[in-house]
């Protein structure tokens, strides 16, 4: 907690779920722009339809649970989770792989463990994770940055695409995610170096991601400013990735990335400001998010690395959602006054 | 336990009110392990039920004969003989069954309805219901399995009845239906997760239904006197 304390008189300004909530979705707009100029219509297709599955799956559940609409709706979160889970699947997604993502996201994660506030996963990750699981293909078949960037596929193309189950010159459009290329190719027996020869690569990860992460930094660097976020969230999980990455590059950078790579690649940057600190999944003390996140660092580069899935934000971010009840409990704050465990 | 309907109350009691798969929640482990399909799921439920009725009759018929401080070593051997003699009866008549439900046919032993039934019925009561209790509760195992096969079958890979062959012989292989070849399949149904996920669907399912049941009696205790009234 941040008690910014100057002059008298101490007045509290409260800050309600809803603009909380439509700060976090200003700071989503500069990398969604981004991702847009990268790979086009398909973006907007994602967003449109995350973002009304997201509201009407809301609104339904709210009803059959009872619950009055007009307020929930305006608290936006249920916006914010669509319009995150919108932005990790892969851009020009069948329409039905954001309905069943939304599903898993707001019915199951998020309504039947007791709305907004109850939720102990976080609801944008268990969506993930469902389709990630259960649709292979589709989720690994991200479109190529300079083939589908904006303009060159058609919008009627893009409809097609989404709604009619796949245009023909797709396969060509798509390829591997880089890290799902450096994985492959590692187990081939490649060197990172002869990896990154490959036209996917770019100046440091895989072409357009160093621009989609650095917009995604801007919005987050916005929202530590405004104190909608702390700094310890993304902090602990970019050190903790960038350092186990370190420790393996150092040893061997013939067959293990280098951090950079690991920072700018996947959605790390976007885990780490918007994703990993959502406010209700997340550790709530300062010492708690740092265990948080740094374990979420570490898991993400384990399964990255050792694992079955190129990416791993998701899988990390619900694995360390199980440890927040015990970190919350073992790290509070030491009241002013009384000593604390450990007599300090 | 009313003495008028002592049968309909072990039947209610076994299939609904006290269902093993979906109240007690015993014998998770067999229930998510095996029910990626309806044949498996099935094959498995016939397994338990047969075991569950022969054990419940042994069990009470030897009540007499059992001494209460070895009671427990003595059902678990009546439990593994009977369990030993069902194993090699599947083995011998369904072998491509056996091949697939493998490890939790011999696993039924440790299931703790068995072990659970006999220590809190069958040691208890007459042959005459304890038989009737196993087959019950057996029956109630088997319509979860068989409920939750269908939902995992069905989501995971389209079809419903896949390999009915292994059970029924290659008659029966006109009974597998396929939906669509488009179909995509939630592959997520067929993974460990997915069965969790559907059993937790199935007791919340129950759940709704006793308390839609609960209100309406309620209701209907409520308009009795003004009923009666009129």
């Amino acid at each position: 907690m941040m008690f910014g304390t100057k002059t008298s008189p101490y007045m509290h300004a409260p800050q309600s779920v809803g603009q909380v909530m439509a700060q976090v979705i200003y700071a989503l707009v500069p990398g969604t722009l981004v991702l847009l100029w990268f790979f086009g219509w398909g973006v907007v297709t994602n967003l449109l339809l995350g973002l009304g599955f997201a509201l009407g799956l809301e609104a339904l559940m709210l009803k059959l649970r009872q619950r009055p609409l007009i307020p929930f709706l305006t608290d936006y979160s249920a916006l914010v989770t669509g319009w995150l889970l919108a932005v990790a699947l892969p851009p020009y997604a069948p329409w039905w792989l954001l309905l069943i993502a939304m599903v898993f996201a707001i019915v199951i994660a998020k309504h039947l463990y007791g709305g907004l506030g109850y939720n102990p996963f976080n609801p944008a990750m268990v969506g993930y994770a469902a389709v990630l699981v259960s649709f292979p293909i589709e989720m690994t078949s991200w479109p190529t940055p300079e083939l589908t960037s904006i303009g060159n596929i058609s919008l009627s193309e893009t409809l097609q695409q989404v709604f009619l189950g796949g245009i023909s010159t797709w396969d060509g459009l798509t390829q591997a995610t880089p890290l799902d290329t450096i994985k492959t190719h590692l187990r081939l027996g490649e060197t990172v170096e002869q990896i990154r020869q490959g036209q996917a690569f770019g100046w440091i990860a895989g072409q357009g991601w160093e621009w989609v992460s650095l917009a995604w930094l801007a919005g987050g660097l916005w929202l530590i400013y405004r104190k909608i976020i702390s700094w310890h969230i993304p902090v602990a999980l970019i050190a903790a990735l960038a350092g186990m990455s370190m420790m393996f590059w150092l040893i061997n950078p013939h067959s293990y990335s280098s951090p950079l790579f690991h920072l700018v690649s996947g959605a790390t940057i976007l885990g780490a400001f918007f994703i990993a600190t959502d406010p209700v999944s997340a550790s709530t003390t300062p010492l708690g998010k740092l265990l948080y996140a740094g374990g979420i660092g570490c898991f993400t580069y384990i399964i990255r690395v050792w694992g079955n899935y190129p990416d791993a934000i998701a899988f990390a971010v619900l694995i360390m959602n199980m440890a927040v009840p015990l970190l919350d409990t073992y790290t509070q704050p030491r009241v002013y006054g009384t000593k604390g465990r450990f007599g300090l | 336990m009313s003495a008028e309907h002592p049968y309909r109350e072990i039947a209610f009691n076994g299939l609904w009110q006290n269902n093993p798969g979906l109240v007690q929640l015993l014998g998770l482990c067999p229930l998510m392990a095996v029910t990626t399909n309806i044949v498996n799921g099935l094959g498995l439920g016939i397994a338990t039920l047969l075991t569950l009725a022969t054990t419940n009759l042994l069990i009470s018929l030897l009540r007499p004969f059992i001494r209460e401080e070895i009671r427990i070593p003595a059902f678990v051997l009546i439990i593994a003989s009977t369990v030993t003699a069902i194993e090699l009866l599947i083995h011998a008549y369904f072998s491509e069954l056996y091949a697939v439900l493998g490890i939790f046919i011999p696993l039924i032993v440790t299931n703790c309805i068995i072990i659970g039934r006999a220590e809190a019925y069958a040691a208890k009561n007459p042959p005459k219901y304890a038989w009737l209790d196993g087959l019950m509760m057996g029956l109630g195992f088997t319509l979860v399995l068989v409920a939750l096969g269908a939902i995992r079958e069905f989501l995971a890979h389209g079809t419903l009845f896949s390999q009915a062959h292994l059970m029924f012989g290659e008659a029966a292989r006109g009974l597998s239906l396929h939906l669509s070849d488009n179909f995509k399949g939630l592959l997520l149904a067929a993974l460990p997760p997915g069965a969790f996920i559907s059993l937790g669907f199935l007791v919340a399912g129950k759940n709704y239904i006793d308390q839609r049941r609960a209100a309406r009696a309620q209701q209907q205790a409520l308009l009795k006197p003004v009923s009666d009234a009129i």
